[in-house]
């Protein structure tokens, strides 16, 4: 059964399959996934397995972090997260982190953290619609009205405004495995994944979608 | 990127005959009808080459029946199960678009290369 991994975007290209029918897919590179730790319903009260990946130098840990590894006894690794396990599923004994534990058609859930776009008006970060651009009009890309009269008095929530976009943690969920090649430790998904390539993504079994298209219990 | 180049090299055919811009090809595409499978045959002028490596395409023009039709093919698509040279022609431009305005003779009037 798969539990998961952590992997790195590689980039994208495209795959023909036997008809000739091209499949864009996403490049996901995911050597040497560490077991650190197990987590159990007795001790921790959920299962989860925590998973590193990326090797680190010794010198650039601390002390503690350092000490994590040396318990579970792996190489330093970047990149530490949990993957956890649905309710009531109990980590196996084995738990094989490698690429092999998925299977093509599989669908896979896949976080990443998006790329960062700075300070974004309206347009761009909300799709808004913008005003003229021209017959006298001095409003193009500004938001327009916010709200009411003394009723409510307030401006709602969540309310679209200029701000900040992008360097946020997306999940793109139902995503389907086209190719695993274990002797390369890559798995190819289909269509695009949060991040740029080289960012840190987690690839996850679904949550909603399955082959037989019941939810993964 | 090593990877995906390793990717695109797999998939990548290695038996293309060259063509250029401005040649006559006769393209021979695989047609999937029911569970049948058949060759279909596209002929015309090469009016433009784009992209690299797994993700070059190429555009065919010609004349149906008075009406201009183009096509683009991806080069290494399995779906392609030959191309063929018919006439070479001589042409000074990347990019043939052209012909679109032209009528009649001029349509298809592209020079042969002189060996």
């Amino acid at each position: 059964m798969a539990i998961g991994l952590l992997g790195k975007k590689i980039g994208m290209t495209r795959v023909y399959d036997a008809n000739g029918k091209a499949t864009p897919v996403t490049v996901i590179a995911a050597e040497a996934n560490a077991l650190i730790q197990v987590k159990t319903e007795e001790k921790h009260g959920y299962s989860a397995v925590q998973v590193g990946y990326d090797a680190q130098k010794e010198s650039r840990l601390t002390k503690p972090v350092l000490g994590q590894f040396k318990k579970a006894g792996v190489e330093p690794k970047k990149l530490i997260r949990e993957i956890r396990l649905p309710d009531g599923q109990t980590v196996p004994a084995e738990v094989d982190l490698s690429v092999s534990q998925f299977e093509a058609g599989q669908f896979v859930d896949v976080i990443g953290r998006s790329k960062g776009k700075g300070f974004q008006g309206v347009m761009k970060r909300h799709h808004f619609a913008g005003q003229p651009a021209a017959h006298g009009s001095k409003m193009h890309r500004r938001n327009g009205a916010i709200g009411n009269r003394s009723t409510p008095g307030r401006v709602w929530k969540n309310m679209g405004m200029p701000g900040h976009m992008g360097d946020e943690r997306v999940t793109v969920q139902n995503l389907r495995i086209v190719q695993v090649r274990p002797e390369d430790n890559v798995i190819l998904v289909c269509g695009a994944v949060p991040g740029a390539n080289g960012s840190y993504v987690v690839v996850r079994p679904a949550k909603k979608k399955t082959v037989n298209g019941q939810a993964a219990k | 990127m090593e990877i995906i180049r390793k990717i695109e090299s797999e998939q990548m055919k290695t038996d293309i005959v060259p063509f250029k811009v401005g040649d006559t090809v006769k393209v021979h595409t695989r047609v999937i009808e029911g569970d049948k499978e058949r060759i279909q045959l596209f002929s015309g002028i090469v009016i433009g080459r784009r992209g690299t490596g797994l993700n070059s395409f190429f555009t065919v023009r010609r004349i149906s029946y008075g009406e201009g039709v183009e096509r683009v093919f991806p080069l290494h698509s399995p779906r392609i199960a030959k191309i063929e040279v018919e006439r070479q022609g001589d042409v000074r431009r990347a990019k043939l678009n052209y012909l679109r305005d032209r009528k009649g003779k001029q349509a298809m009037a592209v020079k042969e290369k002189s060996i």
